[in-house]
């Protein structure tokens, strides 16, 4: 609408001037609106598909939600036979593998950004980049075998048994590492979701702490700082919309992972007591129960497909609150 | 009466079966369903279109897959492990028949046994897999294998992740001779692991990774997988109290004692069946199909695949270490079941 009018008294005086020049401004109006409307229903078929989604998920898992109520969110029993279901325990491994995948990469992707564009030697950068890229191209699939066969054998015998070993008798945090070393579980899945998410996070930080204007960094080498104060009073304030993002798309990843979880997570419907101990998330529960269920079975899974849906919506919306939040105390 | 008409179904449908060899160019086969049987169908399918050059599009998408692609009628023959109920099978209209019979095996991960030498009992197992028996030392494990040692290691249950007539099966053989069992977990396709230690590998490639990784481990995996991949099984005991090991013979005993028509829609079950040499984890993959199906001309097609490789599949079955239905039993098939499909 106000795209239009502005249209209009720009092309006044042309109208004025040259009947054939009205007649061009026309066309190109009518194009412009022509453009808009198409690029307007491209971005709605998006909305139109999230909504259909949400929908079809919530009508699917209408049976489930009706029999259990909220309940079904924290109720901690999955009894295919019995028909009792709960959603807590896929929910605590889905929030517990995201959560440690997290704390492992984003400071590693932080600091491999960080190597990236402050204190790389030139020559390195591009291969170095370019390999960063190639690991986000590897297949889910490629991850979980590898976290099966090569990672999960030598996790066991080189650090779930020395630590365990060592901590595993502390009070207060030796229930952490108890028990069986089999290297599959809830930490194993985490770390292999960890080398997932990485280049992702490291490749968005990259680029985004790139895009900072040679001239506030070189004033703040100017006035002496460290690398590390240029990066945490210029580099990271300048950035911060960015690398929330970047973390974001991780995260985003993080829950709804798929094929590589399967594999190393121990498929256990039992909550976990340890993080050694096998759990099961939302993904590969679906992936893993969906081709033999039926009936009820069904109902549920799709329910805690929406609940999956839900969760990351909601860690969606948080991370923008929070950016929105540190904007307005900065008086942006 | 009964077998006149039976008879003369058959004529017509022998006289329709030589028209439609007349018209050369037929259309594939549609099927869907289980995968276990999946490579000797495939296998059939390969020798059968070399001889009539029409091939088979089955796809190995799971029991209950198979089940919805029948009902939705995408497919001409559905194909599931788990045989649906008579009930079921009346409301849709629908026959089902056995098609190939194979076993599961227990496997397991304990050094000092050769293959096949672990002796143990549906209950001592179903235990195990419970939680209850939790190491291998156990007196009810020990008293099973005198004479060796056993490790005092915690025992590990290694379940598929992912639904599986598999599964099925061997629940289907842990609730017919434990009566625990058959009362907390029950059957199915996925049940409820009760085993504290339980973790679960996404499909027989995945327990038996687990399996063959984890020491102290027992799970179990279809018998050509375990055999293929050369992993230590056990000897079960059977229903008659002989310890028996897995293979085509066994496999065979445990299916001629059962009686297929003891059960609508021939749906028995061959766990824990009886004969001295009856291997007690045997299961048979059934085929469902329309009585008054919409397109009768595929609907034939289905039954000469099954004719032709019920008759010259066999050895094929054996060396992907199956079990072909014997020749009663295929008989008694075609006079009591396919006559039932109208031509």
């Amino acid at each position: 609408m106000s795209m239009e009018s502005t249209m209009d008294s720009q092309m006044m005086p042309s109208k004025t001037g040259n009947p054939n020049m009205a007649a061009i401004a026309r066309r190109q109006r009518w194009q412009d609106v022509f453009f808009h409307r198409l690029t307007q229903s491209f971005s709605l078929l998006v909305l139109v598909a999230l909504l259909g989604i949400i929908a079809s998920l919530f009508i699917n898992a209408w049976p489930a939600f009706y029999k259990f109520g909220v309940n079904f969110i924290w109720r901690v029993e999955w009894d295919v036979v019995n028909e009792e279901f709960g959603a807590a325990i896929a929910i605590t491994g889905t929030l517990l593998s995201a959560g440690i995948a997290m704390l492992i990469a984003v400071p590693l992707a932080f600091g491999i950004a960080l190597f990236l564009t402050e204190t790389c030697p030139v020559w390195l950068r591009r291969p170095l980049g370019t390999a960063i890229e190639l690991l986000a191209a590897v297949p889910s699939i490629i991850y979980g075998m590898f976290g099966l066969f090569v990672f999960a054998p030598l996790f066991a015998d080189y650090f779930q048994m020395p630590v365990q070993q060592l901590i595993g008798s502390m009070p207060l945090i030796g229930w952490l590492v108890g028990g069986a070393t089999n290297g599959i579980g809830i930490l194993a899945a985490g770390i292999i979701l960890a080398f997932m998410v990485l280049p992702f996070v490291a490749a968005v930080m990259r680029d985004v702490f790139a895009i900072v204007p040679p001239i506030l960094r070189e004033s703040a080498y100017g006035l002496g700082c460290t690398t590390w104060e240029v990066v945490r009073g210029v580099v990271l304030p300048y950035t911060q919309k960015g690398v929330i993002g970047g973390v974001m798309l991780g995260l985003g990843r993080a829950l709804g992972e798929t094929m590589a979880v399967t594999f190393v997570i121990g498929n256990a419907q039992r909550m976990p007591s340890s993080l050694f101990s096998p759990g099961t998330s939302i993904a590969s529960t679906l992936a893993n129960e969906f081709g033999e269920a039926v009936d009820f079975h069904v109902a549920t899974l799709f329910a805690l497909a929406f609940l999956l849906f839900v969760i990351t919506f909601v860690v969606l919306a948080a991370a923008k609150i929070l950016l929105m939040r540190a904007e307005r105390a900065k008086g942006f | 009466m009964n077998t006149k008409r039976t008879l003369l179904k058959t004529v017509a449908a022998a006289a329709l079966a030589t028209m439609a060899m007349g018209s050369a160019m037929a259309a594939d086969i549609t099927g869907a369903g289980a995968t276990f049987p999946f490579p000797i169908y495939a296998k059939w399918a390969e020798a059968y279109k070399k001889e009539t050059n029409i091939g088979l599009n089955y796809q190995s998408i799971g029991s209950s897959g198979g089940i919805r692609q029948i009902r939705a009628k995408t497919v001409a023959f559905g194909a599931t492990d788990a045989p649906v109920s008579g009930a079921d099978l009346d409301k849709d209209s629908m026959v089902q028949f056995p098609a190939i019979i194979g076993g599961t095996v227990p496997i397991f991960n304990v050094d000092g046994f050769a293959q096949g030498e672990m002796r143990m009992t549906g209950p001592v197992l179903a235990e195990m897999f419970m939680g209850t028996v939790s190491k291998w030392n156990d007196p009810k494990i020990a008293a099973l294998n005198p004479g060796k040692t056993l490790p005092d290691q915690a025992i590990t249950v290694v379940h598929r992740a992912d639904g599986s007539g598999t599964t099925f099966n061997w629940t289907d053989y842990l609730s017919a001779v434990s009566k625990p069992w058959a009362d907390t977990v029950g059957k199915g396709a996925a049940v409820k692991w009760p085993a504290q230690t339980s973790v679960g590998g996404k499909g027989n490639e995945g327990v038996a990774a687990n399996v063959t990784r984890i020491k102290g481990s027992v799970g179990y995996v279809e018998y050509a997988y375990a055999k293929k991949n050369n992993i230590a099984y056990m000897a079960l005991q059977n229903k008659d109290g002989k310890f028996v090991r897995p293979d085509d013979k066994t496999f065979a005993a445990a299916a001629a004692g059962i009686d297929w028509f003891s059960a609508p829609g021939m749906g028995v079950s061959m766990v824990n069946a009886g004969g001295a040499d009856s291997w007690p984890v045997s299961t048979a993959s059934f085929i469902l199909m329309y009585k008054n199906p919409e397109d009768k001309a595929q609907s034939a097609e289905v039954l000469k695949f099954f004719d032709w490789s019920f008759k010259n599949g066999k050895q094929m079955a054996v060396d992907l270490d199956y079990v072909p239905l014997p020749d009663k039993l295929t008989a008694d098939i075609r006079s009591k079941v396919w006559s039932q499909i109208a031509k």
